[in-house]
């Protein structure tokens, strides 16, 4: 079975470590935050100018000046900072954010990332992901494999405008878990019940199969 | 305005000199921090031909969208669209010209403008359509962007609290864009919920000191949640 929205966040939450500063994309990303593991101690950076991002606040509590990148109504919690757009971005360029996870369009093998725009169809603009992409060495994309019409998102040259260039080493698919080495995806875990053959099929992009591909483990909860 | 007393008392006063074919610096981030009232004026006032330079280009009927609706805007340097139709239809259409900058590279360009650097490189786009025409210079083994900073003929912010000197704070992230607009306008305006007494304002805690504040006003305010998210 593909993976459902939550679990990608829950496999991509084990990659957090106690004491990292992480930057969350819009979507599936902003997810993540529900499955740190307790005892482990995060800090969540907002770009809009907030590190240390807490829960969605109470009816009580909510502000119309607190909100995250995606203009969600949010929460400081203790040990938070507040700053200006370019301070934000600073820590961003400068690599201070520990792991950055954020979603696309495509990827390839050359480990570009598209996630931006579709010509004559549809702009969203880039927001603060190319800033991120360029300025994080630690980044996990989210995305599913394939479209609803079963055409791969992971290709060998990305088709849609690029997000940023030769920056992306590992991918989190509703399918698999890959990481980008050497002009190739390599397959490290599969979805529980998803076959190598499935993924292999979906992959357009050159894809490496090891002897052995581990089904993807999830913590306990 | 005697001395350094940057007070106004009518919108109309505080966007006084705003010309067709101006650049407009606006603070905000989405909904959240926009300087509502000046946005408006600019709106009674008619100007056109504006190039408008803001994260976002706010949603249809709020923000800088009222500008939108009656093409006063002609060019907008902004890094998001996003859910506002109007202006993705316009710019999709070709009718307005919209220069996609990453909100980064926007942020500091905002802030070299302020500051007197002409241009500065980064790593932000490089490889993608962001880079087409620009320099491109490697330091380290990496390639850099060549980006040039932005000033504009009036920056338009929304502040908390400032006192008659232009001293401006800011409220949790309505700050954003804010305090960067505010040093890159030939006139800034700085629109704020209260101005208080001269010395209440702790000198350590301001975020925008006078010397970048042509004029201060103080307003009222809808606030609109664009996201309004509670926890379950």
């Amino acid at each position: 079975m593909a993976l459902t929205r939550e679990q990608m966040a829950q496999r991509v939450a084990r990659e957090m470590q106690d004491g990292y500063y992480v930057n969350l994309g819009i979507g599936i990303p902003t997810l993540v935050a529900n499955y740190i593991p307790d005892g482990m101690e995060v800090m969540l950076q907002s770009e809009n100018g907030l590190l240390g991002m807490g829960p969605f606040p109470t009816e009580e509590t909510i502000d119309a000046d607190m909100i995250n990148a995606g203009k969600q109504t949010v929460t400081a919690r203790i040990g938070a900072s507040i700053f200006n757009s370019a301070e934000s971005f600073a820590m961003i360029r400068g690599g201070h954010v520990d792991l950055t996870v954020l979603g696309a369009f495509e990827v390839d093998v050359e480990g570009n990332i598209a996630s931006w725009m579709i010509p004559g169809k549809l702009v969203k603009g880039m927001g603060g992901a190319m800033d991120l992409v360029a300025g994080a060495d630690n980044i996990i994309v989210i995305m599913t494999h394939a479209s609803k019409d079963g055409e791969s998102k992971l290709l060998a040259k990305c088709s849609l405008p690029l997000t940023g260039a030769g920056c992306i080493k590992r991918v989190l698919t509703d399918l698999a878990y890959l990481e980008i080495e050497n002009g190739a995806f390599v397959l490290k875990e599969r979805a529980p019940g998803v076959s190598v053959e499935e993924i292999v099929a979906k992959t357009a992009g050159k894809l490496i199969v090891p002897d052995h591909v581990p089904e993807m483990q999830f913590a306990a909860q | 305005m005697a001395g350094f007393d940057k007070r106004v008392y009518s919108y109309e006063e505080a966007m006084a000199g705003l010309e067709d074919g101006m650049t407009v610096i606006a603070g905000g981030f989405g909904l959240c921090g926009i300087p509502e009232n000046l946005i408006a004026e600019i709106k009674r006032k008619g100007t056109r031909d504006l190039t408008v330079v803001s994260n976002n280009c706010g949603v249809d009927g709020f923000g800088l969208g009222v500008l939108l609706t009656d093409r006063q805007i002609s060019k907008v340097i902004a890094s998001y669209v996003g859910e506002n139709k109007l202006f993705e239809e316009q710019l999709l259409k070709g009718e307005i010209e919209v220069i996609l900058t990453p909100q980064g590279t926007l942020a500091e360009k905002m802030r070299a403008g302020g500051a007197g650097i002409p241009a500065f490189f980064t790593a932000t786009g490089v490889g993608t359509p962001v880079a087409e025409g620009k320099e491109v210079r490697e330091f380290k083994g990496r390639k850099y962007l060549m980006e040039e900073s932005i000033t504009g003929d009036f920056a338009i912010v929304k502040g908390w609290k400032a006192d008659h000197f232009g001293n401006v704070v800011y409220r949790h992230t309505a700050q954003n864009f804010n305090p960067l607009a505010a040093t890159a306008g030939k006139i800034t305006v700085v629109e704020v919920e209260e101005i208080v007494e001269p010395g209440e304002l702790d000198p350590t805690q301001i975020h925008t000191p006078g010397i970048y504040v042509d004029r201060v006003i103080c307003g009222t305010f809808e606030k609109r949640i664009e996201q309004r998210t509670i926890r379950k």
